[in-house]
Order: C-alpha cells, then structure tokens, then sequence
C-alpha cells in the first residue's frame, strides 16, 4: 500500500489552491487583498513543512517519487511562489478582479511543479507539465484589456501546446518501444536491450520539449514576447520556476530512463549549451525593455544550467540544483523591484530607470545586487553557483566550453551593468517623487539580497544540501 | 474474426485516417477540416475496436467525435467573420513546412523500418473496463487526481478569459 503521508506537501497545496479559489468567490468585494496574504501565508506554512520532510524518501504506488532531490526543487518552487505572491499584492490588486483566482492559479501552477519534480512515470510527468502550462497561459493573459498581455497569453497557449504534442509524441513513442511508462522500467529495458532507432526519434522529440520548456536556444521564440506581455510577478514565476520543474523532469527522464544512452544525447546538449549561452547573452546587449532584457538574460542562464547536464555527473547535478535556486532569488530580486517600479510609473523601459538610486536607494540596490549575482561577481551567490557550474563541465574535460560560457559570463556584465548605470548615474525626470515600496514587499527584497549575500559568503550549509540531494539522486 | 479480414480491415481504418487527417490540413474551408477531423477520429476509434480495446473505442466516440468536435465546429462559428471559403490558408512558408515534414516522416518512417517490432510481455487483459477502473484508483491514481485539477484549471481560465472587462475606467 502506498505511503499517503509522503504526499502531505503535495495535499495541502492542492488544498490551499482549491480553498482560494473558493474563498475568492465568498470574500466581499473591498477585502480581497486578504487572499494575498492567505496565499503567501499558506505557501510559507507548506515550505517549513517540506523544509521539515527534506530527508523523506519512498514511492507513491511506484509512479511517484519522493526523494531528497524532488523535495529540493519543490522548496525551490515554493519559495519562487511565496515571493511571486508577495509581489502581486499590489500589481493583482490594481487589475481589480479575479484576484483569487490568480493566486489560486499561482499555487495550483506550483502543485504542477511538484508533480514534474517528483514524476516517476511519463503520464504523471506529463499531467504535471500540463498543469503548470495551462495555468501559466491564464496567467499571462491577466492584464485583461491590454493587446501585449493578450499576445502572450496566445502565443504561450499555441507554442505550448505544439511543445506538449512533440513531447507527448516523443513520450509515446518511449513508451511504444520500451512497454512501459514508469521510468525504472524504462531505465532497465534501455540498460539491457540498448536503444532502437526509434527509441532515438523518441529521444529527440523529448528533448525539443523539454528545451522549450526550459526556454533554451533555438527552442526560445516564445520567451521574450511571453516574458514582455505577461504581468510582471507572473514573468518572474515563470522565469525562475518552470525552467527549474523542466530541468528537474528532464534530469530524472533522461538521467534515470535514459541514463545508459547518454552518449547518443551527450552532443545534442552540449550544442544547446553552447547556442543559448551565445545567442542568449548576445542578444541581451541591445534590449531596451527591462523585461525582454531578463528574458534574455533568463535564456542564457538556461544555458549555465544545461552545463550541469553536460557534465553528466554528481557535481554537474548539484551544482543545477544550487544555481538554480540562487538564480531564484536573484531573478526574483530584479523582477520584483521591475513590478514595484512599474506600480510607480507604468512604464518597463530601461531609460525610464534613471535616476532610481535617488528615487528610491533598495529598489537600485536590490536591482545592482541582483544583477551582479545573475552575471556573477563575487562575493554575491551567483559567483559561487556559476564557478561549481564550470568546475563540473572542466571536469569532465570541456574545458573549451568552460571558457566559452566564462567568456559570455563576462558579456552578460556589459548588459547588467548598462541598467545599473542607468539607475544611478542617470537623472531622475523631473518632478518624479520617491517611489514607496510596500512593506510586504520591502522585507521579501530584504530576504533575497540577504540570502544572495549569505550563500556568496559563507555557501556551505546550501552546497552540502544540494550536493547531498544529488548524491541521493545517483544513489 | 479471420486476420485477413482483420488486415483488409486494419487498411481501410487506414486509409481512413491519414487521407481525412490530410484533408485537415489542406482544404481551404475550416468547416470541412472540422468534419474530416470527426471521420479522423471515427477512423481512429475503428482501430481501437481492431485492437479489442472496445471501452477505449467507446470513450474515443463519446468524447472527440461527440463532444471534441462540436465544440471545434461552434467555436468556427461563433468567431470567424469574412469568407468562409478562404478560412484556412496557408502562409508564406507553405513549401519550406512542407519539405521539412516530408523530411521528418522519412526519417521517421527509416527508424521505424530499423527498429524490430516487438509486443509488450505479459497478458492481455480480457476485461478492459475493469482492468482500467483498477488502474486509475490504484497505480495510477496521483495522475488522475492531477487531471481533475487540471480541468478545473482549465474551466475556470475559461471563464476568466471570456468574462467581459468591466469598462470602469
């Protein structure tokens, strides 16, 4: 009989999406910022609970996985959504209606997360998937009454759904040729027979998927557009959180199922490396809009990532799972000071950022900071996450594309550092008063430059977990 | 049942499908591809029946040829303005697509050529129904329970979606 207990974390969010959506109908109209509140409220309570359960391992009736490494990434989608949360109290409630219904589709989105995270079986993964996707289409479409937001809710709807065809095509044809959907199954059917050419097409068409889903170069189309129109907390969610549930998914199919046919994938990665690290960093240089900018910037942190694959190694995967969730909070940092700047000032374009140090001194601070981690400098946490990156893929002989990724590293500060210029050598616009940050929201920044800080200094405590979350992974 | 029967069969079915899918995508009137994608998918159920999976062939019926497909053909309706006739085209990429498709089933066809067919050990189960209702409370129930949520979701961005914006600015 399955261990019910091992689903707890997985319940009780399943459970505060469905009350919000209920109680978002029963509260009157004036009061609905409590929903807010409830939401992040809710989502810190299920955090401690994972936080308390992180060493828990077993099966759900074999389809479903609980391991340190899927209880990893839901901390990491957990702790993505409480900060998406605390910066939509403002930004949700000025769009006027359907507030419980965005934070109820926030936290059903990250049930969704969960289920990748911890999907032993294809069908699992791909309901999982599914979830996350379609709440995220609703998502991006909030803004109701503006052409962007309509766009990228449509755009995220088409291109998802031809990413989830190829991919369920692909799951199809894994299943069609190994005879079953759980992927320890798989895993011993790859191991013993070897792989048929058409386990290969398989393969490939998994790999189209997962690529869009983590926005990596050339399966990135979608992500500028989607990332401009879509509200400014929902981009950052879906910047930080569905990249981190694809690669998690992804390490567990192709690193458990198919872990024995790594050569035949091997170089199909390393080319996706390679192009998003380039292209996405290249591309950042001319951006004018602070959100394309992230957006890019986001693809090219897709491609640090993929170096972990690359790597195909304990290192390679614990170093994904550190940078993945620094790259939480960095990315977050910025994108929240972007929803508080635009509550001020309606506006996401970068030259309307001058002068912002003057305007407000820790929404340019957590701005610097947060950008500096993403291009990692030291002693901010990015450094540290990025150097563990590199040392996986040195060690396993790609050296040349350690000092390519290093090399694009260094483009990236170009990009940053034109925002921060902005922000504090500019002159504010005349007659722009200071911008007043919510509380709510002054402590959320104040917690992700502190952990950015934390972990660049002293990230021990961050690396044993991860690493040991990893090791766990390989057994 | 003789299996020449079951081959003549197993061709027509096929037939069926692939020339109806093709009409999908190549005639002009979006009305017509809706109603060849219901001969599709009445092909497709025919397969099922070819396979003893009657329930499967049952559920396929009910709900893509019943319910998938009107609601296709209403949402046609209830959107589309101008010439019917002319309602859907191909665009500027129609020979690049093509050529890249054709490409893709070739390469896919070879594999499938190379790869040697084999059959899923074990029995078969004899009871489908049954054997499917076990599954979705048992094994398989952390799925199930997920694709209920997942309609839900995908009801209320229904809603959200087609709800009229208040003009009270």
């Amino acid at each position: 009989m399955p261990v019910w207990e091992l689903l707890s974390v997985e319940l009780l969010t399943a459970f505060l999406g469905l009350g919000l959506l209920v109680l978002g109908l029963l509260v009157p109209k004036g009061q609905k910022r409590g929903l807010g509140y409830l939401a992040a409220l809710g989502l810190v309570g299920i955090a401690a609970l994972a936080f308390a359960l992180r060493e828990a391992q077993g099966v759900v009736w074999e389809g479903y996985i609980i391991d340190p490494f899927g209880t990893y990434f839901k901390l990491l989608f957990l702790f993505a959504a409480i900060l998406t949360c605390v910066s939509s109290f403002e930004y949700i409630g000025r769009l006027g209606n359907g507030e419980g219904e965005y934070y109820a589709l926030i936290i059903l989105s990250t049930l969704g997360m969960m289920i990748l995270a911890s999907a032993g079986e294809l069908i699992t993964l791909y309901l999982g998937l599914e979830l996350m996707t379609i709440s995220f289409c609703i998502l991006a479409t909030y803004r109701r009454g503006d052409m962007k937001s309509a766009e990228a809710g449509i755009k995220y709807i088409i291109l998802g759904a031809l990413s989830s065809a190829i991919l369920l095509y692909g799951l199809s044809l894994l299943y069609g040729s190994t005879g079953s959907t759980l992927i320890k199954d798989i895993s011993l059917v790859v191991n013993s027979g070897g792989v048929t050419p058409l386990m290969v097409v398989g393969m490939i068409f998994l790999l189209g998927g997962f690529a869009f889903k983590m926005a990596a170069v050339p399966f990135h189309m979608w992500a500028p557009d989607v990332y401009e129109g879509a509200p400014t907390p929902v981009t950052a969610f879906l910047s930080v959180a569905s990249k981190a549930a694809a690669f998690a998914a992804f390490l567990r199919v192709f690193f458990v199922a198919l872990g024995d046919s790594h050569p035949l994938w091997a170089e199909v990665i390393v080319a996706l490396t390679i192009l998003s690290v380039v292209v996405g960093n290249l591309v950042a240089i001319p951006q004018k809009n602070i959100k394309r900018l992230l957006a890019y910037s986001s693809i090219s942190q897709a491609g640090y990532l993929l170096l972990g694959i690359v790597a195909f190694s304990t290192l390679g995967v614990g170093a994904i799972l550190y940078h993945s969730m620094l790259y939480v909070f960095a990315n977050m940092g910025a994108f929240m000071v972007a929803t508080v700047f635009y509550n001020a000032d309606k506006s996401d374009e970068i030259q309307d950022y001058a002068g912002l140090a003057r305007r407000s001194p820790l929404l340019a601070a957590v701005m610097l900071f947060s950008l500096l981690s993403l291009a990692g400098i030291p002693p901010l946490a990015g450094f540290v996450s990025k150097f563990y990156l590199f040392m996986a893929v040195i060690d396993q002989g790609y050296i040349w594309l350690a000092i390519l990724a290093v090399l694009m590293s260094m483009v990236s500060v170009y990009y940053y550092l034109q925002v921060v210029k902005v922000m504090y050598l500019g002159d504010p616009p005349p007659g722009r008063p200071a911008i007043e940050v919510p509380l709510g929201v002054q402590i959320a920044l104040a917690c992700s430059l502190a952990v950015l800080f934390l972990f660049g200094i002293y990230p021990t405590p961050l690396t044993n977990y991860a690493f040991s979350s990893a090791a766990a992974f390989f057994h | 049942m003789g299996s020449t029967l079951t081959l003549v069969a197993f061709w027509i079915l096929f037939v069926l499908v692939v020339a109806s899918a093709l009409a999908v995508v190549l005639l002009r009137n979006i009305v017509h591809s809706a109603l060849y994608l219901v001969l599709s998918f009445v092909g497709v159920a025919g397969i099922y029946i070819l396979l003893e999976a009657e329930f499967l062939a049952a559920v396929q019926i009910l709900v893509y040829v019943g319910a998938v497909s009107v609601l296709l053909i209403f949402g046609v309706m209830l959107t589309r303005r101008g010439n019917i006739r002319q309602s859907n085209l191909f665009n500027a990429f129609s020979l690049a697509a093509g050529v890249v498709s054709l490409a893709l089933c070739v390469l896919i066809i070879l594999a499938l050529a190379r790869t040697p067919a084999s059959l899923p050990l074990g029995s078969w189960p004899v009871d489908t129904v049954g054997a499917l209702a076990e599954a979705f409370l048992g094994p398989f129930v952390v799925p199930f329970e997920v694709a209920a949520i997942l309609l839900l979701v995908g009801i209320v961005g229904a809603i959200l979606i087609a709800r009229e914006v208040k003009e009270d600015k």
